[in-house]
């Protein structure tokens, strides 16, 4: 079982606190003059998104959580869970609907999305950067007006609502960064 | 490089011409000790660096330790009566490194025969108004523990304070009663003071004495102080243990703790025991780290900002 020192801690390194998988957000080293060291570290639960503080003096180690990040392409959602396929193997895995969190909005289906596994079970999904993807409804477009800056709210093909610019029409297929959920461009 | 400012590399020179003209002043002796020593302090919480020195005509390498401090070195002198002295120069810790830590730093080392910690606070309260500052109040370890932990730090159980470190997010089961103070006095106490003005945190538990010496009131308590300015700490001063004896049971009992910590032994400083033996005259003496004095100054965030060339 692999386990870290507190001085291989850093920033994303993945560790088991009370069972669950979790990754550092912040390492800061403490020591009193005349005393013990610590390394005071804030992580998130990657099971639950809940951010927690645990303190180690510093020597000590701790359980590495064994997570591996793998591409796989996004296959269906079935009601309840989301399928995944290695296209190599063609193994399928099914992820839930805590590790799909926000990603699930931006998925149409054939997509490479980065899912990261522990004990073999997706943990987290992390969609594609950018997707392209159909607007279903808005309102009927501003002609001409591309200077304005004014927007209004779009629902895509996945159900996904996102703010666009006035003149962009029904139809048009857009380009989203998922990450920050922003309209980037027309296709 | 904020470093290169001009301003910050004034700063650093103002505050070492007004300490020089404070000591001088004063009556204190600026003296010069060796940073290469044969021994080291034993002290488990500190890692001295160590290098190799080759010596014309001899086959072996000697290993010599930079100091850690220059304690040792300038009580050896006060035991010889040089009176009241002080030292600015650089020192040396191992596996110290982060926004309040370099391994290499400077520090401000000062003794006053004559003086007990009290004493010694309040001529540190008199430099501090040279550099601008106000006047420090003072409190208690045991006073300021309570108020931010709820818990005394001399009647605690064990099991109390385990417990108060576990809802902190430290699982504290099995460790030493200094640990879990060292744990919830950094983690709890330590961020809420000298906020108004600099603090002195004085009678630390006798666990935590180092080179204190220790009185004996309802509890005994070591006669150290530590002074904090907005949250952070600046300065570690002790009324000092003259007895010989006594330091080198500490010295063992520190060496016995670092070998059942798989930590090594370190050479103990034979000169520095038989200066005791000679006798050191009853004084107080305090550490202050100058960088870390100098991030007050010019309202820095990081140790780095007043480095010229700090290690990452």
């Amino acid at each position: 079982m692999t386990r870290y020192a507190t001085n291989e801690f850093k920033t994303g390194l993945k560790l088991i606190i009370d069972g669950d998988p979790c990754a550092i957000l912040e390492n800061e080293f403490v020591k009193p003059g005349k005393g013990q060291a610590f390394n005071r570290v804030k992580l998130r639960n990657l099971k639950t998104g809940r951010v927690l503080e645990r303190t180690y003096r510093s020597g000590e180690s701790v359980e590495a959580a064994d997570v591996l990040d793998r591409q796989l392409q996004y296959l269906y959602h079935d009601g309840e869970l989301w399928h995944f396929m290695d296209t190599d193997s063609y193994e399928q895995l099914a992820a839930d609907r805590t590790a799909m969190a926000d990603s699930a909005q931006w998925l149409k289906g054939e997509e490479l999305c980065e899912v990261t596994l522990w004990n073999g079970a997706p943990l987290t999904v992390l969609a594609p950067n950018f997707v392209e993807l159909q607007i279903t409804e808005t309102d009927p477009g501003v002609r001409g007006d591309t200077a304005s800056g004014g927007s209004k709210p779009a629902t895509l093909e996945t159900g996904a609502v996102v703010k666009v610019p006035l003149f962009i029409e029904r139809d048009e297929v857009i380009k989203v960064d998922t990450r920050s959920g922003e309209y980037v461009g027309r296709c | 490089m904020t470093a290169w400012r001009q301003g910050m590399l004034a700063a650093r020179a103002e505050l070492y011409r007004l300490i020089r003209s404070y000591m001088a002043e004063s009556g204190v002796l600026e003296v010069d000790t060796p940073v290469l020593g044969a021994a080291a302090n034993t002290d488990p919480q500190v890692a001295p660096l160590s290098t190799l020195v080759n010596h014309p005509g001899k086959p072996d390498q000697q290993r010599y330790y930079l100091h850690t401090s220059p304690e040792f070195c300038m009580k050896r002198l006060l035991a010889k009566g040089s009176g009241a002295i002080y030292q600015i120069c650089k020192v040396f810790r191992d596996a110290e490194l982060g926004g309040w830590h370099q391994p290499e730093f400077s520090l401000l080392e000062w003794y006053r025969p004559g003086y007990d910690h009290r004493g010694l606070m309040m001529e540190i309260d008199r430099l501090l108004g040279r550099l601008g500052l106000p006047t420090a109040s003072r409190i208690s370890y045991q006073h300021c523990f309570q108020r931010h932990v709820e818990l005394d730090p001399h009647h605690s159980t064990m099991a109390e304070l385990a417990g108060r470190c576990h809802r902190q997010g430290f699982d504290g089961h099995g460790e030493r009663r200094a640990v879990l103070l060292d744990f919830l006095f950094s983690r709890l106490v330590g961020p809420h003071l000298g906020r108004e003005s600099p603090v002195f945190v004085y009678d630390y538990p006798a666990c935590q004495a180092a080179l204190a010496r220790i009185r004996q009131d309802d509890v005994p308590v070591a006669e150290r102080f530590e002074l904090f300015i907005n949250g952070m700490e600046l300065a570690n001063g002790f009324h000092e243990l003259g007895d010989a004896d006594e330091q080198l049971q500490r010295f063992q009992a520190e060496n016995a703790y670092r070998k059942q910590a798989g930590k090594p032994t370190l050479p103990i400083d034979d000169g520095f025991i038989s200066a005791l033996q000679d006798g050191l005259p009853a004084c107080a003496g305090v550490a202050i780290g100058l960088d870390r004095l100098l991030m007050v100054l010019t309202h820095s965030q990081s140790i780095n900002d007043v480095l010229s060339f700090p290690l990452d």
